[in-house]
């Protein structure tokens, strides 16, 4: 039945199954790929998901659910209302709650015989080998690409597989890299986006279906390594299209010349990677070219005193619907073909979601012309949180 | 023609479209006719220097374009591209970067 060398021995003589988890893991007993002796492997295997968000919701319940005996689980976030759409793991009861501590509720309910560690930290450079020494097999579910980067420099030199998924809209990528046997992360991209390029993920929007695609192909690879049976999609990308419903799949290679899976890696220890991936070199960038700014306070009160100044919505029309605050409406995209419509001497205030895309709006002014532009701190986000709380945030 | 195919983080800047049909006989002018037609998205693969970004892999079929001949990779009538970038996303919608 085995393809390959499972990742997790079953023990002999220990770690026998008792008559109740007979009873709960009878489906797969009952199959010759899995069996009593797969059950023990599954059941010795211990696991890391990092992140009980999109993906880590689905990963944490099937895991759970198919008796992996050591599920550890690493977020330092609270729940919060907009997690709901697809995090799964987290119900409406425990919005504000720790989500290491609903994430142990729920898995403990759905099967008990989970032994369940807790870390509630961020990863770091700091605790990131020490995190992981004591797992089999770690699962990237992150949203960031630091906290990428750093799972997969940390699998490649503990020598462990990282179970990657990647979700934006109405896409994902899985895949396992596993310098051992093939590929790493940074084979793939050796290095990041800067940031600002790439839209966020609260500023781009996720279908929060998808995780539940990717999360479930990554539970279904972790179980496959542990159990040592079929094609693991080591040295394979999967790409997933939900709108399209079609799965492709790309060939990935071993880069000879990866800094740190490589022939001569010049990566040999974790690095910094909130510097790797430009993080405060961008935000230095926007300090030293900061656009004006005007907090929701000020605006409301200059608006209240009649004061000269008008303000300007850069976001898209369908988020206009969701709320507004009843001001003229021109989506960034739209902007520099539409100038004319605004007057160079009067005072103008531009917000958007949370402040993003109208600071490049205010740019993009002065660019023009424009010397009265104030970029409106925090967007509409802010007003509803500061100003008017019957405007909904989103 | 080659078909190009558009992921979604890029299509904003193809109109939208998530399959570009071009003209070319290599995969490099391929794309330089797909930047051309639309100018915004030549800074999203290209760095200043013109070399393809490090996180932005070309694929003919299901091969990276880096592991055949690069941008001098030939291609015809009937091949297909696949623009594919990293993506970050799969956590919590209040960590993810606000930027």
């Amino acid at each position: 039945m085995q393809t390959r060398q499972p990742l997790v021995e079953s023990p002999n003589g220990a770690g026998e199954l008792s008559n109740d988890e007979i009873s709960r893991y009878s489906r797969h007993l009952i199959m010759p790929e899995v069996a009593l002796d797969g059950q023990k492997k599954l059941k010795a295997a211990k696991v890391l998901t990092v992140g009980t968000g999109g993906l880590g919701s689905p990963l944490a319940l099937y895991l759970a659910a198919a008796g992996v005996g050591t599920l550890g689980i690493v977020d330092f976030d609270v729940v919060d209302e907009s997690n709901l759409q697809r995090q799964i793991l987290h119900g409406t009861s425990d919005v504000g709650r720790p989500k290491v501590e609903s994430a142990r509720d729920r898995i403990e309910d759905i099967n008990p015989n989970v032994n369940v560690v807790v870390h509630e930290e961020a990863l770091t450079s700091e605790n990131a080998l020490d995190i992981f020494a004591d797992y089999d097999v770690i699962v990237d579910g992150t949203d960031n690409f630091p906290t990428r980067y750093l799972v997969n420099d940390a699998c490649v030199l503990l020598g462990k597989p990282n179970v990657y998924g990647s979700i934006f809209r109405f896409e994902g990528q899985a895949s396992v890299f596993w310098a051992e046997e093939g590929p790493c992360y940074r084979c793939l991209y050796p290095e990041p986006p800067p940031p600002g390029l790439v839209p966020s993920c609260a500023e781009g929007g996720v279908l929060g279906i998808l995780p539940g695609a990717i999360g479930t192909i990554q539970a279904t690879e972790t179980v496959k390594l542990i159990l040592g049976i079929g094609e693991p999609l080591i040295g394979r990308l999967m790409l997933y299209d939900a709108l399209g419903m079609s799965f492709r799949e790309m060939k990935l290679r071993k880069d000879p010349n990866c800094p740190v899976c490589g022939e001569n890696p010049t990566v040999t220890e974790l690095i910094d990677y909130q510097e790797f991936c430009g993080i405060p070199q961008a935000a230095a960038a926007e300090q030293a070219n900061g656009v004006p700014e005007i907090s929701v306070t000020e605006l409301k009160r200059k608006m209240d005193a009649g004061e000269n100044i008008n303000v300007l919505d850069v976001r898209e029309p369908h988020e206009y619907e969701v709320a507004n605050i009843g001001v003229k409406l021109v989506p960034l995209g739209e902007l520099p073909q539409r100038l004319a419509e605004f007057d160079q001497n009067e005072n103008l205030a531009i917000h958007c979601k949370t402040g993003g895309r109208s600071a490049k709006a205010v740019k993009l002014l002065q660019d023009a012309g424009f010397e009265n532009v104030y970029n409106v701190k925090g967007g509409i986000t802010a007003w509803s949180e500061e100003i008017d709380p019957s405007v909904p945030k989103y | 023609m080659t078909k190009v195919r558009i992921p979604t983080p890029l299509r904003q800047y193809v109109s939208g479209n998530s399959e570009v049909e071009v003209s070319g006989g290599t995969a490099g002018a391929a794309l330089d006719n797909l930047t051309d037609q639309h100018p915004d998205l030549r800074q999203h693969l290209y760095t200043g220097d013109g070399k393809l970004r490090s996180f932005v892999n070309v694929y003919k079929g299901d091969e990276d374009i880096r592991y055949l001949d690069g941008p001098d990779t030939e291609v015809s009538d009937g091949d297909e591209l696949s623009i594919i970038p990293s993506i970050a996303g799969g956590a919590a919608g209040g960590r993810c970067r606000e930027l």
